[in-house]
C-alpha cells in the first residue's frame, strides 16, 4: 500500500514540475504594463518571422506597441535560406504575419513560392526606384547591405605591402593564401560575393568568373561555411587573430570593430578593399491568410518609417533603404559603400543560381 | 485484482519512452519526407551521395576507435584506483562536451593555430608549421575531445560497478593477469564499451559543428551535406534522401550493436568496495598519465577563458575584466538583450527539467529492453533521436507543431533535449541493468516486496553508478545544445549558447570577448553540474 503512495506522489509531483516549471519564466516574460488602447486588443501577438541576425531597439518596438496597443512577438528561424524554407513549408498554415529578411538573391523564389499578399504600402512609395524590386507590390525594401572584402591594416602595413586595387589582382601570386571567403551553398556573404564575380567577369568571353576562380583556387583561397569562422578564426584583422588578412564581410564591418571595442579603438584595425562589391537588399512583406491584416499593414509601414530606419544601423549593420535617414557618427566615419556596386536582376539569379553554386562547387572544393 | 492495476500501469510506463520518440521524432521526419518527396535523388546524385556516406562512416568509425582508445585508460584508471582529485577529473572529461564548436575551433586555433604556442615553438626549432585547420586531423582531434568523456563516464560507471572482486577470485583461483583480463574483465565490460562505442559512433556520423568549423568547406559528412543542399539551394528533395540514409545507418548500427551485445551471459552484481589508492610506482606513472591526458584536452578551454580576460585594445597585453563588465550592459538598448544571470537561470532551469526527464525515460526504456520481443528493433527506435538529422527535423517540428500553435511553447526546449539526451542514460543504463542478477528481485518478491518495490529500493541502488554517470551526460547535453535551442527557443528567454552565437554574429572585439566570457561561465556551470551529480555517489 504504502509504495504505491509513494509512485503517485512521484509521478504527481514529476507532472507538476514538468508543467509548472517552463511556466515559470512565461509568467516573467509576458509584458504587463502594456496598456491596450482598444483599436487592436487581441489577446493574439503580431508574429514578425525572421532570420537569426534580425535586431531592433527595444524603445523601437515599444513604440509601435504603444501607438497600436498591439503586443509584437518576433520569431528568429535560421539563417535567411531556413526562415524562408520554413516559410514555405508552412504556407497552408502560417506561423507569422510578417516575414522580414528576404533579400534579392531570394526575392524571386518567395514570390514564386506565393507565400506573400499584395499591399500598396505608402512608405514603399517613397522608397527611391532603384531598391524597389517587386512590381507586384508584396515585398518592400528595408535595408541595403554591400559585400565587400575587409582588410586587416596592421598585417598588411607590417608586410609593406599595399592593399590589393582590383579583383583581378587577389589572384596575383603577392596575395597566395592570403583570402578567405565563405561557401555560396551555405552563407549568405558566400553567395553574394560568387555573384559579383559573375557580374564582374560575365559568363563568357576570354575570361569568365569560372577562369577567376580557377586562379583564386590556385592561389589557395581558404573557404568556411559560415561568416562566423571566416571572420572570427581565420581572419588576423579580428580579436579571433587568424593568420588570413583578408576576408569576404561587410562595407561596415570595419565601423562595427569601432563601435564594439567600447572605446578601446578610435580607428578600425580593419578596411574595405576599394573593388566592385555585391548590393544586398533586404525585404518585408505580409505573409499571406494573416487574420491580422490591417495590423501587419501597419507593421511594414512602421518598418519602412523613420523610427525604425533610424534604428538598423546600430542593430544590422546595414544601411537604412529611406533616403535622408540620420546615420550614426561611426558609421559616416567608418562604413564604406562601393565605388562600384554590382547587381544583377533576382529573376536571373534565381534561374541560375542552382548552376552557379554547383559549378563554383567543383571548381573551387572538388 | 491489484496485481493486474500494478501490471497495467508498468506496460503503459514502459510504452512511453516508445511514444515519445514516435510522437517527437519520427512523426516530424515523416512530415518532412510527405512534404517534400519526390521519388528520392536523381541517379546522377548517386556518387556524390555514395562519396559522402563513404566519408562519414569511415571518419566516425576511425574517431570512435581514437576516442575509445583515449577513453579507456581513463576509465579503467577511474575504477581501480582511488585516483587523485578522481571527481575533478570525472567532471573535466565532460566539459568539451557542452562546447559549441565554433567556440571550440577558436580554442583550437589559440593552442594549435600558426599563432599559437605550439607553432611558436616549432619554428624555434626550425620547422615550418603545418595548417591545421581545416585538416581532417584537426576534425579526429576534435572528435575525441568532444567524446572521450562519454566513453569515460560510461565505462568507468561500469567498471567501477563491476569492482575488483571478480578479477580479484579469477587471480586467487591462479589466473594469469593475462586471462584474468581477457577471460573476466573484457567479457563483464564488453557491454558497456559496445555501449558506448555505439554512442560516439552515432556522434560522429552524424557530425556538424565539428566539421564546418574544423574540417572545411571541402569536408562534408551527411548530416553537413543536408545543410549545404538546404540552406541556400533549398533541396528539400535531395535532403530528405540524405536524412532517410542517415537513419538506416543509425538503425543498422544499434541493430548489430544489440545482436552483438544480447548474447552475453547476465553477471552477478557487486556491490563493490572503494578502489584502493595506486602503490607501486608504474600504478603511479599511470595515474600522471592520465591526468596529462586530461589536462592536455582541457588545454584548448583554458585558452578560451584566458582569452576572455584580454583587453579589448588589439594587440595590449595584461589581464582586463572589460568583456565580463559588458556581459551586464546594454549600451544599444536592444531588444534581444538579456542580463547573464538570466541566460543562466533560462539555461539551469531548462538543464534540470530535461535531465529529470531524461532520466525517467531513460530507466523507463531500459527496464522495457529487458523483455526479449523484438529487441533488436526496439533498441533501435530508442536510439533515432541522436540519428535524425537536425536540420530535417527542425523543418518537421515547425510542419507538425506549427499548425497546432505549439513551436514558440516554453516547454518545448527541455522536452527536445530530454529526447536527445535519455538515449545517453539508456546507453549507460542498459548494460548495467542486464549485469544485474534477476534473482535479486525474485528474492525480493519471495521476501514479499512489489515488483515496484524491488526495482526501487534494490535494483535503483546498485545501478546508481550508471544512473549518475547518465544523469551527468544528459545534463551536459542540456547545457551546451545550441540547435534545438536555435529552432525553438525564445529571444525572451535564450540559454547561453544561444546568447553566444547572437554575440558571434557580429564583428568586434567586445562582441567576441563577451563570447568567451559567457563560454567560461557554461564551463564552470558544467564542471559544477558534473561535481554535483558525482557527489551523491557514496
Amino acid at each position: 500500500m504504502t509504495n504505491r503512495w509513494w509512485i503517485a506522489l512521484l509521478a504527481a509531483g514529476w507532472l507538476a514540475g514538468c508543467a509548472q516549471a517552463p511556466a515559470a519564466p512565461a509568467a516573467t516574460a509576458t509584458p504587463t504594463a502594456t496598456a491596450t488602447p482598444a483599436a487592436v486588443a487581441s489577446g493574439e501577438p503580431l508574429v514578425i518571422m525572421t532570420h537569426d541576425s534580425f535586431s531592433v531597439s527595444e524603445a523601437v518596438i515599444a513604440e509601435f506597441e504603444r501607438t497600436t496597443g498591439a503586443r509584437v512577438e518576433i520569431l528568429p528561424s535560421g539563417d535567411t535560406g531556413s526562415a524562408l524554407n520554413k516559410a514555405i513549408l508552412s504556407k497552408d498554415a502560417p506561423l507569422a504575419d510578417v516575414f522580414f529578411g528576404v533579400d534579392n538573391t531570394f526575392m524571386s523564389r518567395a514570390l514564386a513560392a506565393g507565400i506573400f499578399e499584395p499591399y500598396d504600402s505608402p512608405a514603399a512609395a517613397a522608397m527611391p526606384a532603384d531598391v524597389r524590386l517587386d512590381p507586384t507590390g508584396r515585398l518592400h525594401p528595408v535595408d541595403v547591405g554591400y559585400v565587400m572584402i575587409n582588410y586587416d591594416r596592421a598585417a598588411l602595413r607590417d608586410a609593406g605591402l599595399t592593399p590589393p586595387a582590383t579583383l583581378e589582382e587577389l589572384a596575383d601570386p603577392r596575395w597566395r593564401g592570403q583570402l578567405i571567403v565563405q561557401n555560396p551553398a551555405t552563407s549568405s556573404p558566400g553567395l553574394a560575393f560568387l555573384l559579383t564575380t559573375i557580374a564582374h567577369f560575365g559568363e563568357d568571353g576570354a575570361y569568365t568568373w569560372r577562369d577567376y576562380w580557377r586562379a583564386l583556387r590556385a592561389n589557395d583561397v581558404l573557404v568556411t561555411d559560415g561568416w562566423e569562422d571566416a571572420y572570427y578564426t581565420h581572419f588576423s584583422g579580428s580579436s579571433g587573430a587568424g593568420p588570413r588578412p583578408l576576408v569576404v564581410s561587410y562595407g561596415t564591418s570595419p565601423a562595427a570593430e569601432v563601435f564594439f571595442s567600447e572605446g578601446a579603438l578610435s580607428e578600425p584595425p580593419t578596411a574595405n578593399l576599394d573593388v566592385p562589391a555585391f548590393r544586398q537588399i533586404e525585404f518585408v512583406g505580409i505573409l499571406a491568410g494573416t487574420p491580422r491584416r490591417a495590423l501587419a499593414e501597419r507593421f511594414v509601414d512602421f518598418m519602412l518609417g523613420p523610427s525604425f530606419q533610424a534604428d538598423i544601423p546600430l542593430q544590422m549593420w546595414v544601411w537604412p533603404a529611406a533616403p535622408g535617414t540620420p546615420l550614426p557618427e561611426v558609421f559616416t566615419a567608418f562604413a564604406a559603400r562601393p565605388a562600384r556596386a554590382v547587381e544583377l536582376p533576382p529573376e536571373r539569379i534565381e534561374a541560375e543560381r542552382e548552376r552557379w553554386i554547383g559549378e563554383w562547387t567543383s571548381l573551387v572544393l572538388r | 485484482m491489484e496485481r493486474s492495476g500494478t501490471a497495467l500501469i508498468g506496460r503503459v510506463a514502459r510504452a512511453l519512452p516508445y511514444a515519445f520518440v514516435a510522437a517527437c521524432g519520427l512523426i516530424p521526419l515523416l512530415a518532412v519526407l510527405h512534404a517534400s518527396w519526390r521519388g528520392g535523388a536523381g541517379t546522377d546524385a548517386w556518387p556524390h551521395l555514395a562519396a559522402v556516406l563513404g566519408f562519414s562512416l569511415w571518419q566516425a568509425a576511425l574517431s570512435t576507435l581514437l576516442a575509445l582508445a583515449a577513453g579507456l585508460p581513463l576509465a579503467w584508471l577511474l575504477a581501480r584506483f582511488r585516483v587523485p582529485g578522481r571527481r575533478v577529473m570525472r567532471a573535466l572529461v565532460l566539459l568539451p562536451f557542452v562546447m559549441p564548436t565554433v567556440v571550440t575551433a577558436a580554442g583550437f586555433v589559440a593552442t594549435l593555430g600558426p599563432r599559437g604556442p605550439l607553432a611558436e615553438l616549432w619554428r624555434e626549432f626550425g620547422g615550418t608549421w603545418p595548417t591545421v585547420i581545416p585538416s581532417l586531423g584537426a576534425v579526429l582531434l576534435a572528435h575525441v575531445f568532444y567524446n572521450y568523456g562519454v566513453v569515460v563516464q560510461i565505462v568507468g560507471g561500469a567498471w567501477r560497478a563491476l569492482g575488483p572482486r571478480p578479477a580479484e577470485a579469477a587471480a586467487l583461483l591462479g589466473a594469469t593477469p593475462w586471462q584474468v583480463f581477457s577471460r573476466v574483465t573484457v567479457p563483464l565490460l564488453w557491454p558497456a564499451v559496445a555501449s558506448a562505442a555505439l554512442l560516439v559512433f552515432i556522434y560522429t556520423f552524424g557530425s556538424f559543428g565539428v566539421i564546418v568549423f574544423l574540417g572545411g568547406a571541402r569536408m562534408a559528412t551527411v548530416e553537413v551535406e543536408i545543410w549545404r543542399q538546404t540552406a541556400q539551394l533549398l533541396r528539400l528533395d535531395l535532403a530528405a534522401t540524405l536524412a532517410l540514409l542517415q537513419l538506416g545507418v543509425t538503425t543498422l548500427a544499434t541493430a548489430g550493436y544489440t545482436w552483438l551485445t544480447g548474447r552475453v551471459a547476465p553477471q552477478t552484481p557487486q556491490v563493490s568496495p572503494e578502489a584502493p589508492p595506486p602503490r607501486r610506482r608504474r600504478e603511479w606513472l599511470a595515474v600522471a598519465a592520465g591526468w596529462a591526458l586530461v589536462l592536455a584536452f582541457s588545454l584548448p578551454l583554458l585558452a578560451l577563458v584566458l582569452r576572455s580576460f584580454a583587453p579589448l585594445e588589439r594587440g595590449a597585453s595584461g589581464l582586463s575584466l572589460a568583456a565580463w563588465r559588458l556581459l551586464g550592459e546594454n549600451p544599444r538598448g536592444s531588444y534581444f538583450f538579456v542580463p547573464p544571470a538570466q541566460a543562466i537561470g533560462n539555461s539551469l532551469l531548462i538543464t534540470v527539467v530535461a535531465s529529470a526527464l531524461a532520466l525517467a525515460l531513460g530507466v523507463l526504456a531500459a527496464y522495457s529492453l529487458r523483455t526479449p520481443t523484438r529487441r533488436v528493433w526496439r533498441e533501435a527506435l530508442l536510439m533515432l533521436p541522436l540519428g535524425i538529422s537536425a536540420v530535417t527535423l527542425g523543418l518537421g517540428f515547425v510542419l507538425v507543431f506549427g499548425p497546432l500553435g505549439r513551436l514558440r511553447d516554453l516547454w518545448l526546449i527541455p522536452v527536445a533535449h530530454a529526447l536527445l539526451a535519455f538515449p545517453l542514460v539508456l546507453r549507460s543504463l542498459a548494460p548495467a541493468l542486464r549485469n544485474l542478477d534477476p534473482r535479486l528481485r525474485e528474492a525480493a518478491a519471495l521476501l514479499g516486496a512489489t515488483p515496484w518495490r524491488a526495482v526501487w529500493r534494490v535494483e535503483l541502488p546498485l545501478l546508481r553508478g550508471a544512473l549518475i554517470a547518465g544523469a551527468a551526460l544528459a545534463a551536459a547535453v542540456s547545457l551546451g545544445d545550441y540547435g534545438a535551442a536555435l529552432l525553438l527557443g525564445r529571444p525572451d528567454a535564450p540559454t547561453i549558447p544561444l546568447v553566444i552565437g547572437r554575440l558571434l554574429g557580429q564583428p568586434g572585439a567586445a562582441n567576441y570577448a563577451q563570447a568567451l566570457a559567457l563560454a567560461s561561465i557554461l564551463l564552470l556551470l558544467t564542471g559544477a553540474c558534473a561535481l554535483l551529480v558525482d557527489r551523491s555517489e557514496r
